[in-house]
């Protein structure tokens, strides 16, 4: 049968690195991209008879992650072992947390896109069943492919201890396009948070997806895969369509999905199987005897959650009923907290909320993209925009010089004033300077004159291009119009 | 001569911190060839560490207790640029760029740390046989086993080649070789010290104590290692008394318990008499004296030979020949590497322990085993706690025998479990307990007694013993030493 009559069940797991100045359980730095094996003390490299220590910054940021994504908070939680051998794992086992986790049943609300132009934008709500504490593993780099089919492969444990947190959300997920729209929401909701930068391309944020398929109507679940190996949150969506079109042909053969790990591969465009159900690793997890348990106060917990700031979606909610912003707009400016900030400071200091959001998701978006920095970085602050909005509004420069003024401003910080004082593109609005232009610009064209005298409107457009080169478009466009007008026809 | 009237020889500038330093190394020269207590003697160390002390002693700076004092440590105590090994060959080699807290802080303290000592490899074990390097005798008779697995510590005491040292008891490994070996030896309440810098076994039993010739040394030493490490999150964060001054404190009134469970059969009679011997000597000196029944003990051997190595199995896991000590050579791939390295590098004993401690914690067996160890441990909690309503101290046999000879267990890994069945409940229970010398057979063989305590009553252990000791003294027990052939060369 086709795809259309399975339901597709998907649930993620997202490992996000925390914020933390140093690791979770030493005082190691967590600072991306340096010398391999620099940041490495005998504490996270497991050297005999040390300790770990509990990095209690990485607690309150687990637990503002939790609150973000609106878990309940457990005042009892507790560490665990994860036992396994891997090169990169010092201890020969992490340290992680079963069945205590520090946060449970919350949820994240996904914006989907709406059915047809008509219908209202539709949210739906994934639930997420946990969220634990962990600390990372190392990096291999091997000879070869795989570690087993190695000469030699080279360790760097610098990345070992650094802190993450694990969310695993409920099989609420119904196809791939939901499976992207909620990881980019976890994203975006765990940068407001302001506990982890989720960067997928350095890998403080990692995705793993399990899927299956039902007939629609069915209550039980289909045997399910588990996909490993997704770099980005566009090959979340490929990734989970190609594998759930894969299951669905298995089905449709009369065959049986088999529970297995497979790696996306990204190249190819397909899923790969990486190893079976048994093949399984048997942790053996048991509690962490050199930790004393997490306890945490009510107190504690409600002064996080009041130092919160507002989350994603009521933010766009709110832009929408304050600013009067478009749907579209809204979702835009609050993809992150430094926009949507932007944004708000400007939008307060003027009047017309919807030529800020166009500034912003236009010029700056691209200008931004152009010099690859962040919001944050950009020289040009909320009151440039707004000061360039006011010479707009008086008539000191127009639309297009605006243009030019804009991009000045986010090269070189000065205000539009300066901007405009200094390179002399104050419009044109003197009549008698601009008749002057205009005359000569008539009198070498006769023809196109001649046209408009005869009804050709199309002729007056010819006519402003000419004036706005003269005047390197300084010409006020609604003057040179009435000008325009007035000398063609007074010719006559 | 014990370190508190060695301590007042040094104030005073009768004895220079150098010249003990020689004696004792002198000593070691003389007998460990016999004795065989260490795994590394640090001479140059020792000898700049005396010349410190001498310094502090002279300027009358910094000097404590313990200023001056030849210690030696058990060799799984870490100490910054000197060998660790463990007793085993997977960590032949290894050097660790760090210091245990407690090494730190006997080095502030101005002790003189003489050498590592041997021990039963990775602590698993009751006779120092299973040590990687050689088997540690025992002092009084070299054919007998001192004792395990802290035996090169209590026989370095024993023969003179330490004036003090510090071990780590799991199950009963610093209080079983101190029976054995006919010295003092404490178990402190579990976090009353760091465990930083000790190379884990069982974690959640895992206690560094010391071991002494008498209990005011014992006093001395624990005062030195005691107290809040933030290095170690399940070390407790409550101030340290002042223990030499609890000695002194007599026994009248002190209520002493005598568990019945713990005169069992198969405990050797020569045992028995010396402890009720050692309870009649505290009854006379003014102590009450009740039976009380601790229920669960016959649960202690199965229970601690679940948790224990399924601690120990996951602790054990990160000596895998990547990052330091063995790697076996010439495997094809990691996997091989792994598990060549490990099969190579490991005794037979560790290698039986992280194979029931991995089986313990398997999925489907988990709950069975390792879940329901944890909640018999709290039984043995219950158990105490119950008792220690009624007394205020339990005595009991420390082992139950005295030192049983080289080779004699060593192929029957049950009767060596069996002599921890004493000691054991006080780890599952984490309470302080101490051995004390009880008295001697007619061979001459050294007998202990033990104490038990509420969790942090350290102070009411080392009184009872310390009256206790006062008492044998008074008919030369103490008076006894291991009559060791000297050789006559450097002597
Ligand atoms: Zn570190």
């Amino acid at each position: 049968m086709p795809l259309e009559d399975y339901e597709i069940v998907i649930g993620l797991e997202v490992h996000a690195e925390l914020l933390t100045e140093s690791k979770l359980f030493c005082g190691c730095s967590t600072k991306f991209g340096a010398e391999p094996n620099t940041h490495v003390c005998p504490v996270c490299l497991g050297l005999p008879g040390v300790l770990p220590v509990l990095n209690e910054k990485a607690v309150e940021y687990a637990v503002r992650a939790g609150l973000a994504l609106n878990c309940e908070i457990a005042s009892f939680s507790k560490f665990d072992r994860k036992n396994y051998f891997y090169p990169d794992l010092p201890k020969a086992y992490q340290i992680s947390q079963y069945d205590l986790p520090l946060c449970r049943n919350g949820w994240v609300e996904i914006a989907l896109p709406p059915a047809d132009e008509n219908s209202p934008a539709r949210t739906k709500r994934i639930g997420i069943i946990r969220v634990h504490l962990e600390e990372e593993a190392g990096k291999s780099v091997h000879s070869s492919e795989t570690i087993v089919g190695s000469e030699y492969s080279l360790e760097d444990y610098n990345r070992v201890g650094i802190p993450l947190i694990e969310i695993v959300s409920k099989p609420d997920i119904r196809s791939p396009q939901e499976a992207r729209l909620y990881a980019e929401s976890l994203r975006t909701i765990l940068l407001y948070a302001g506990v982890s930068d989720c960067k997928m391309e350095e890998g403080s944020l990692r995705v793993d997806a399990n899927i299956s398929l039902r007939p629609r109507g069915a209550t039980e679940f289909g045997t399910r895969t588990e996909i490993k190996n997704i770099n980005s949150f566009r090959s979340i969506e490929r990734a989970l369509a190609y594998e759930a079109a894969r299951q669905a042909q298995v089905l449709d053969e009369g065959g049986q999905v088999v529970q297995e790990t497979r790696a996306w591969d990204e190249l190819h465009g397909v899923t790969v199987a990486m190893r079976s159900k048994e093949e399984a690793q048997d942790y053996r997890y048991f509690p962490e005897p050199d930790l004393v348990p997490v306890v945490t106060s009510r107190e504690w917990v409600e002064k996080i959650r009041a130092s919160l700031p507002e989350l994603p979606l009521a933010r766009q909610e709110r832009f929408q009923r304050q600013y009067g912003l478009p749907a579209y707009d809204a979702a835009l400016l609050t993809e992150t907290r430094d926009m949507a900030d932007f944004f708000e400071e400007a939008a307060r200091q003027w009047h017309d909320p919807k030529a800020v959001a166009n500034w912003l998701m236009g010029d700056f978006t691209r200008l931004l993209k152009e010099h690859g920095l962040e919001v944050s970085q950009s020289r040009l602050r909320p009151g440039h925009l707004v000061g360039m909005l006011k010479l707009m509004e008086k008539g000191v420069i127009s639309g297009k010089i605006a243009k030019t003024v804009f991009e000045e401003m986010f090269l070189s910080g000065q205000d539009a004033e300066q901007i405009v004082k200094d390179k002399g593109l104050v419009q044109i609005a003197d009549t008698g300077e601009l008749e002057g232009i205009i005359q000569r610009i008539i009198a070498a064209n006769p023809q196109p004159a001649e046209d408009f005298r005869k009804g050709k409107e199309k002729a007056l457009g010819f006519f402003v291009g000419q004036v706005m080169r003269e005047t390197k478009g300084r010409a006020n466009p609604a003057l040179v119009n009435e000008l325009l007008r007035k000398l063609l026809t007074a010719g006559q | 001569m014990p370190a508190h009237q060695l301590a007042e020889m040094l104030r005073r500038r009768q004895i220079s911190a150098r010249e003990l330093t020689e004696a004792v190394l002198a000593r070691i020269e003389a007998v460990d060839g016999q004795v065989q207590a260490y795994i590394t003697v640090t001479a140059d160390a020792a000898r700049r560490m005396a010349d410190e002390a001498d310094r502090r002693l002279a300027a009358g700076e910094g000097v404590t207790p313990l200023t001056g004092i030849p210690v030696a440590l058990k060799d799984n105590l870490c100490w910054d640029g000197v060998r660790t090994t463990c007793a085993s060959r997977i960590l032949h080699n290894f050097v660790p760029p760090y210091s245990a807290t407690v090494v730190d802080w006997l080095i502030q303290a101005g002790a003189v740390i003489v050498g590592k000592t041997n021990l039963d490899e990775f602590a698993m074990g009751s006779s120092t046989e299973n040590s990687a390097f050689f088997v540690t005798h025992n002092p009084w008779d070299l054919s007998r086993v001192p004792g395990g697995s802290s035996g090169g510590s209590a026989a370095a005491v024993a023969a003179g080649e330490a004036v003090l040292a510090l071990g780590s008891d799991t199950g009963g490994s610093i209080r079983q070789p101190a029976a054995f070996c006919g010295v003092v030896g404490m178990k402190p309440t579990y976090g009353r010290v760091s465990r930083f810098g000790l190379v884990a076994f069982a974690s959640s039993l895992d206690q560094i104590g010391p071991f002494a010739r008498d209990v005011e040394d014992t006093a001395l030493l624990l005062q030195a290692v005691a107290g809040h490490d933030p290095l170690d999150s399940t070390s407790v964060n409550r101030p340290v008394p002042d223990y030499p001054a609890a000695l002194r404190q007599g026994v009248k009134g002190l209520r002493v318990g005598v568990p019945r469970e713990y005169f069992v059969q198969g405990i050797d009679p020569r045992v028995e008499q010396a402890v009720r011997g050692a309870v009649a000597r505290l009854e006379k000196l003014g102590a009450t004296v009740t039976e009380i029944s601790l229920p669960h003990s016959e649960y202690a051997i199965a229970t601690y030979y679940l948790i224990a190595p399924a601690e120990a199995s996951s602790n054990l896991a990160r000596y895998d020949g990547v990052r330091y000590g063995y790697r076996a050579q010439g495997a094809p791939d990691v996997v091989a590497m792994f598990s060549r390295t490990r099969a190579e590098g490991f005794g037979a004993e560790v290698k039986r322990r992280i194979m029931l401690g991995t089986y313990a914690l398997s999925s489907g067996y988990y709950d069975a085993y390792y879940l329901k160890a944890q909640k018999v441990r709290t039984l043995f909690v219950q158990d105490f706690q119950q008792a220690f309503q009624q007394v205020d101290i339990v005595v009991a046999p420390t082992t139950p025998t005295p030192p049983f000879r080289i080779g004699e267990k060593a192929d029957d890994p049950l009767a060596m479990y069996l002599s921890d069945l004493f000691t054991i409940p006080a780890n599952l229970a984490a309470l302080p307990a101490m051995s004390v010398l009880a008295g001697f057979t007619e061979e001459g063989l050294p007998l202990g007694v033990q104490f038990i305590g509420p969790h942090f009553a350290e102070e009411r252990l080392l009184q009872a013993a310390y009256a206790l000791e006062q008492d044998l003294a008074g008919e030369g027990v103490m008076a006894r030493r291991p009559t060791l052939p000297v050789k006559a060369a450097t002597a």
